[in-house]
């Protein structure tokens, strides 16, 4: 029990200095440069105690369940040695991660915005709302394919670089053709898509794989599922913008 | 106050449909197909409650002192009003000097407390056995951060395309690869994606819709989009830069130590 606390007091320290950058920062451009005074004092310094908080239990519950129960997932499917299964679970992890993103909610919202503005969809209500319904669904999709691809390499043992470049490969074609302004939305929706949740769970079962697998090394090969999560929604993005 | 608890409420309401869905996934495999009992299920299921609390807690304080105070500030900063110097009244992107370095800053703090950034970096550390420091890399991935996300408000300021930035950083990526040390590629790639998550993306956004919706000639439709592809692209090339230049001192230390002896 009292281990229990020291660590959870250690991680609380830690937070304290994650944090401290943010404080500083903010608290510079608000006093020195924008010569204004901090509105609302009170929100701001129990906003401030619950994120501490809220770091700290959260890098606290990883250590105790995320990581280690992503690893033996990645174990006892190593195990189990069905490729089938494996692939429909590292497909359901990416798409059922996505999907419901709230980042990427907004994000879809706003695009649907932009087509409209751009004479892409009739500028009503429903319209906007079956665009943004497709692209999420075309982001998680991509994250869901992308996932398989990334545990597929982590089989194989392909150098990551190969699939790296045929895939920015991939996105250079698919400029060149998607239409002009699905191409930011395209290129954004690459970075909404992993979230806080799904990172380390993603992470857990690549370096679990790696490290449970014959031959591979999971610091080579563990790592770069993110990688490909976040490079194939903008190609399938600029293929939805080129449908449409 | 009394907000305090209805707004609790409320993200505790939103994150459980975000993160119930991924336990379904999770729980259904591991007792549907892999059909076992999870090895040390209370210290998981508590493992589990303390990430949802933790993330409910995060984004409510978030969305209580930072995003508010982030967002105004973003709209301050990029407006003309403060950005006319008096001098001249023709906006040039050289007027812009504090919404760059407050674009760095933001970058630069916000990254370093972004928790799937601190999730990847303990990961990394575990996995190459301590070879890689957990600040050293998050360190590496916020310098990253800080320097995509002001040439993304400097190019909505000079409105130049997109594609181009991007194009030039994949080749530059691709450079790097060559020559960097084999071991850190793959994390190098991962770390882009894994910058811009709850912290940032909404700072981010904000100070991308603000300069596109203030900026003379611009529209916040076309030109607000592209700050979180190049806050996702930087850190890549950052990563593998703090490899090369690690192992280059190494490899320096190594030959002095030789001629020393």
């Amino acid at each position: 029990m009292i281990k229990q606390l020291q660590a959870f007091l250690s991680t609380l320290l830690d937070s304290l200095r994650d944090l401290a950058p943010i404080i500083l920062v903010v608290a510079f451009f608000q006093l020195v440069v924008l010569r204004q005074p901090l509105p609302n004092l009170a929100d701001v310094l129990v906003g401030t105690v619950l994120v501490i908080l809220g770091l700290t239990l959260f890098i606290r519950g990883l250590d105790l369940g995320l990581f280690p129960f992503g690893e033996s997932m990645a174990h006892a499917f190593a195990r189990k040695g069905s490729v089938f299964w494996l692939f429909a679970f590292a497909f359901a992890l990416g798409f059922g991660t996505t999907v419901a993103e709230p980042a990427l909610i907004a994000v879809a919202e706003e695009a649907s915005k932009a087509a409209a503005g751009g004479g892409v969809i009739p500028n009503v209500e429903a319209e906007r709302d079956q665009y943004a319904l497709g692209l999420r669904i075309t982001v998680a999709l991509s994250v869901g394919f992308a996932i398989v691809i990334g545990v597929l390499r982590i089989l194989r043992g392909w150098p990551i670089q190969w699939v790296i470049i045929a895939g920015y490969m991939g996105v250079v074609v698919m400029t060149q053709f998607a239409p002009r302004e699905i191409i930011g939305i395209a290129y954004d929706t690459g970075g909404v898509t992993t979230s806080t949740i799904t990172v380390p769970l993603v992470t857990a079962l690549g370096v679990g794989l790696a490290s449970s697998i014959k031959g591979r090394n999971p610091m080579t090969d563990g790592f770069g599922l993110i990688a490909f999560a976040s490079l194939t929604p903008m190609i399938f993005v600029m293929g939805y913008g080129m449908l449409y | 106050m009394d907000g305090l608890a209805t707004e609790l409420l409320t993200t505790l309401v939103e994150t459980l449909r975000d993160v119930l869905p991924i336990a379904g996934i999770l729980f259904g495999f591991q007792l549907i197909v892999l059909r076992q009992p999870i090895p040390r299920l209370r210290q998981v299921l508590t493992g589990f409650a303390y990430v949802f609390a933790g993330l409910v807690l995060f984004l409510v304080g978030l969305e209580r002192a930072l995003f508010p105070l982030g967002k105004v500030m973003a709209a301050q900063l990029t407006d003309p009003a403060f950005i006319i110097d008096g001098i001249d009244d023709v906006l040039g992107w050289d007027d812009y000097y504090w919404v760059y370095l407050f674009a760095m800053a933001i970058g630069f703090s916000t990254t370093i407390a972004e928790p799937s950034l601190i999730a990847v970096s303990m990961k990394a550390n575990k996995v190459s056995g301590g070879a890689i420091s957990p600040w050293g890399l998050r360190i590496a991935v916020a310098i990253g951060a800080a320097i995509g996300i002001s040439l993304g408000a400097f190019r909505i300021i000079t409105g130049t395309p997109l594609h181009l930035y991007i194009m030039a950083g994949y080749v530059m990526v691709i450079v790097q690869t060559i020559f960097a040390p084999r071991m850190i590629i793959a994390l190098a790639y991962d770390s882009g994606g894994v910058t811009t998550s709850t912290v940032t993306v909404p700072l981010v956004a904000a100070l991308g819709l603000g300069l596109a919706s203030t900026v003379p000639g611009r529209s916040p439709l076309l030109d607000g989009f592209g700050m979180i592809a190049f806050t996702c692209l930087f850190p890549i090339m950052s990563v593998m830069a703090y490899a090369q230049i690690s192992e280059w001192r190494a490899r320096c230390n190594a030959r002095a130590r030789k001629e020393g002896d």
